[in-house]
């Protein structure tokens, strides 16, 4: 049939014209270079590292050597305890403020925001200054002669993990804010009216219908820390790598692309998996990005 | 009684938790606005000193931080346009038709929200390293465009969601054109929506470090100046341009969010 | 009286559904003509292709003697009153009104002077800096139909635009509507699926099933004489019944139905053993306690349901399908329970043709049984 003016003017022209400039950079700049980095992943380097054509897997055997295997572990050590922490700091807390019942609820939540407007480097150096050495918190307990010399705080897969948490909770705060917000109080009197305890209650109806926000909150702390290289850097002074860091060092001083591909490839799969359980536990990709 | 009671006590702790988190989440920014005051002049800037306004003085004489804040406005301006524009009118594209594909670059659009920005990041070193495009402040404004497009698309399209399309057909029926009815309904019943995606974009480009870290050239941003700094200890006047930046924005929200301060 | 809308053999068809089937429509300057139906009937769609939002697959559509179905909604001359309203919410109510006016340039002297002329017609006058959010639903409604009349159009589409009001409003609105309607001189094409409103308010009612028109005609002619059993049901309440006709004599049918003999008034075109539907209004139903000629229905009574100025009776036939009876309130009534023999005058029943073999095979059933 042949496409009537009435098609074109109504259809064809306005989807081109809204629809083209997206795809065109979600082409060239997403959807192409990664697959260039997976390509790249099985490329070699000559002797002055420059990437050649080459195919090999001797990437990926790389990617099994046992100091690599020891930060992976690390890595997944410390992206779990900060989900975890996020969750047992975040929930609470976007529980007490979604069900603020006053104007304060709207301060409350634009002050979890605020910080977050600070450039997250200098925020990270605030907490090297506040925990260092020399920094407030050991001249404090000096001073109170809690300790006799400064401890170190420092370089620690604790203090990589404070920092983690510090930069990543409002990703966990906000969808819970969100999802505790739409929960009906009426559910809440309902189950009380019908005999709950508040533990029940809490088990029974709230955490299940916000698991939502649970969900994708732990999705965007978890990837995002694994990546995060510069607060392991900065807090972890490089006693606590991650893979962010093993691929930041492949393209920056190490200068093997290849190698630093393979490792990326490392962090696609895992997104893709933890996506995955995403969507089979039922949660809908729009929340994330709002 | 027994219940009143239970009821104050729990109030009480939640009080004093959030007061907690709050502290938590105050406690770098108290440590930067008070450093920026610090007196001390040794590396690396720690104890204090005593007080003086010398840093915010010293800060106009420091160019090459002022240029690199200049940048990061830069690029986050002209990328907070470029994506929203891009975006918006994506969002409305991808509610509004069907066509081939459409799945393929819904998907798309979540990589740049789920995938760790150090992916992203290398990904588009590599892609700019093959095809020769010189890095510096393009590369920059690609690499920022393209990561805000889907922030302002999931914004927009939450705003779709409770959009009733029959007030297009309702201006088109009363003689307006589409081009007329896009300018005249669509883009202000959008607004909030785009507005949001706007800051949303704009927020993540100033604060972009990793992905920007990637494909910077000599253009150097503010961010990746701290970074160069961090190593031998940020500057007090480091400490008070996020100073200034961190009143600027407080201002900012006061000014727009004005009536959420004002008591009834 | 000239036509104005002249749908030709229109049919649309979205994918494997066939909404609107081969339709023809004329409808007359200045009428009130009315879409009714089921959802799902395609006269949504049919007010759609009028307006311009669709495209008929085939056919022709003409407005005031132009064909139009390939043009644009903004370049037709006419204007609709959407079901949601279809408000500006971004606009005062003063704006919302002008919009039109707006579009085609009109000096803003004029454009102000025509709004408030208009706002005081559908009685707003004072809500000019409202937004449509800070009306009630009735309002709104006012404000929809005041948008779309200002632009004078020679002929206005309404899509159930009375649907989300409460019974009451609607009530006042149908009477408000037909008199703008009377006044302005526009011709109205109004799509509803409540047939009272129809009946109400229309001139002529297209009763429109399965993308087909079924009866095009005044509201008395259809609540009277409607022509297919679907009208029939659709249209107030009635009792329907398939039969066969085994019987005519002196212009007076005896149909058989499974419960028993009954007889009607036959039109010409029915002949002796035609399957055929009987369709009778409660109100026009009786009941006697003793046999009545040419009926062989008996019944039960079963219960009274008192509604207001009515009583409604409902007798159980021996296959224990329902009879609806309507009486006047305070009539003497048998008991609950006692033996009646439901029967009705030879000119209050409507003959309708049918083409339904299953009933014949229904009949015959029950016959060897």
């Amino acid at each position: 049939m042949k496409k009537t003016r009435h098609e074109l003017r109504a259809n064809t022209l306005p989807a081109l014209l809204t629809v083209g400039p997206v795809t065109l950079i979600m082409v060239l700049l997403i959807a192409i270079p990664l697959i260039y980095v997976a390509v790249m992943s099985l490329c070699s380097i000559d002797e002055f590292y420059n990437v050649t054509l080459d195919f090999t897997t001797d990437n990926y055997m790389q990617l099994f050597n046992a100091d690599y295997l020891k930060i992976y572990m690390q890595s997944l050590v410390i992206a779990t305890v900060t989900t975890i922490l996020c969750i047992l700091i975040g929930y609470p807390f976007s529980y007490v403020i979604a069900r603020t019942k006053s104007k304060k609820k709207k301060i409350l939540y634009m002050m979890v925001i605020i910080p977050f407007w600070t450039n997250s480097l200098i925020r990270i150096y605030g907490w090297r200054t506040f925990l260092g050495t020399s920094g407030w918190l050991n001249s404090l307990l000096m001073s109170l002669h809690i300790v006799d010399e400064p401890v170190e705080l420092l370089y620690k897969t604790g203090t990589t993990i404070l920092g983690m948490v510090y930069c990543l909770i409002p990703f966990m705060i906000l969808p819970l804010y969100t999802a505790i917000e739409k929960l009906d109080t009426s559910l809440l009197e309902a189950s009380s009216d019908l005999g709950a305890k508040p533990a029940e209650t809490f088990f029974e109806v709230i955490l299940p219908l916000t698991s939502s926000g649970i969900f994708s909150g732990s999705l965007m702390v978890f990837i995002p820390c694994l990546g995060y290289f510069f607060v392991s850097d900065i807090l972890g002074g490089g006693n606590t790598d991650m893979i962010g860091n093993l691929i930041e060092r492949q393209f920056q001083s190490g200068n093997n692309w290849p190698l630093g591909a393979a490792l990326s490839i490392i962090l696609i799969l895992v997104t893709l998996i933890l996506v995955k359980i995403y969507q089979k536990l039922g949660g809908d990709m729009d929340s994330l990005g709002v | 009684m027994k219940k009143q009671r239970r009821e104050k006590r729990n109030k009480r702790l939640s009080v004093i938790f959030c007061t907690l988190v709050y502290l938590f989440l105050f406690l770098p920014i108290s440590v930067i606005v008070v450093n920026s005051f610090n007196a001390s002049t040794t590396k690396p800037y720690m104890s204090w000193k005593g007080f003086t306004f010398d840093w915010y003085i010293k800060l106009w004489d420091n160019t090459s931080l002022l240029e690199a804040f200049g940048t990061t406005m830069i690029i986050a301006i002209v990328s907070t346009i470029f994506a929203t524009i891009i975006g918006t009118l994506g969002a409305i594209g991808m509610y509004r038709y069907k066509f081939k594909g459409k799945n393929i670059i819904d998907a798309l659009l979540y990589i740049p929200v789920v995938i760790p920005e150090i992916v992203l990041g290398i990904s588009l070193l590599t892609i700019f390293a093959k095809v020769n495009v010189p890095r510096g402040m393009l590369t920059l404004i690609l690499a920022h465009v393209t990561f805000c497009i889907p922030f302002v698309i999931f914004n927009v399209r939450a705003r779709l969601s409770g959009y009733d399309q029959s007030i297009e057909e309702a201006s088109m029926d009363l003689g307006a054109n589409r081009i007329v009815t896009f300018f005249e309904i669509t883009l202000p019943v959008l607004a909030p929506g785009i507005l949001g995606g706007a800051l949303l974009a704009f927020t993540l480009s100033i604060d972009d470090v990793i992905i920007s870290y990637f494909v910077y050239g000599q253009t150097k941003t503010y961010p990746l100046k701290v970074m160069e700094s961090v190593k031998s200890g940020v500057a007090p006047d480091v400490n008070a341009l996020s100073t200034l930046i961190l009143i600027g924005t407080i201002v900012f929200v006061v000014l727009t969010q004005g009536d959420l301060f004002k008591k009834k | 009286m000239g036509n104005i809308v002249e749908i030709e053999g229109v049919n649309k068809i979205y994918g494997k559904n066939h909404v609107v089937k081969d339709l023809n429509l004329t409808i007359k300057e200045g009428e009130f003509l009315t879409l009714l139906g089921s959802s799902g009937c395609g006269k949504t769609t049919t007010l759609r292709m009028v307006a311009g939002f669709e495209e008929p697959t085939t056919g022709t559509i003409k407005v005031e003697g132009e064909r139009v179905e390939e043009k644009e909604p903004f370049e037709r001359n006419v204007n609709t009153v959407f079901q949601s309203y279809a408000l500006f919410p971004h606009k005062t109510i003063f704006d919302n009104i002008a919009y039109g006016l707006k579009m085609k340039k009109v000096p803003k002297e004029e454009i102000k002077e025509r709004v408030l002329e208009m706002m005081d017609m559908v009685q707003l006058t004072g809500f000019e800096k409202r937004y449509p959010s800070q009306l009630s639903g009735g309002q709104r409604q006012r404000v929809a139909i005041a948008r779309a009349l200002i632009n004078r159009p020679r002929v206005l589409l309404l899509d159930e635009p009375l649907g989300a009001l409460d019974l009451k409003l609607r009530k006042q609105m149908q009477l408000e509507l037909k008199r703008l309607q009377k006044k302005l001189n526009i011709t109205f094409i109004y799509v509803t699926h409540d047939q009272e409103e129809a009946l109400t308010m229309s001139d002529r009612i297209a009763v429109m099933h399965d993308g087909v028109i079924d009866q095009l005609a005044s509201p008395s002619e259809i609540y009277e004489h409607p022509a297919t059993k679907f009208v029939a049901a659709f249209i107030g309440e009635a009792n329907i019944y398939d039969g066969c006709i085994t019987g005519i004599t002196d212009g007076i049918a005896t149909v058989t139905l499974e419960n028993g003999v009954v007889s009607i008034r036959c039109p010409e075109d029915f002949s002796l053993l035609e399957y055929a539907t009987v369709s009778v209004r409660p109100e026009k139903m009786k009941f006697s306690t003793t046999p009545v000629e040419g009926f062989g229905l008996q019944a039960q009574v079963k219960d009274y349901i008192y509604v207001g100025a009515v009583l409604k009776c409902i007798v159980s036939l021996p296959n224990r399908n329902e009879l609806k009876i309507e009486r006047l309130a305070g009539q003497e009534l048998p008991p609950i329970g006692s033996k009646c023999y439901p029967y009705w005058d030879v000119d209050d029943a409507v003959l309708i043709h049918n083409e339904s073999h299953y009933i014949f095979e229904a009949i015959n059933n029950i016959k060897l049984a």
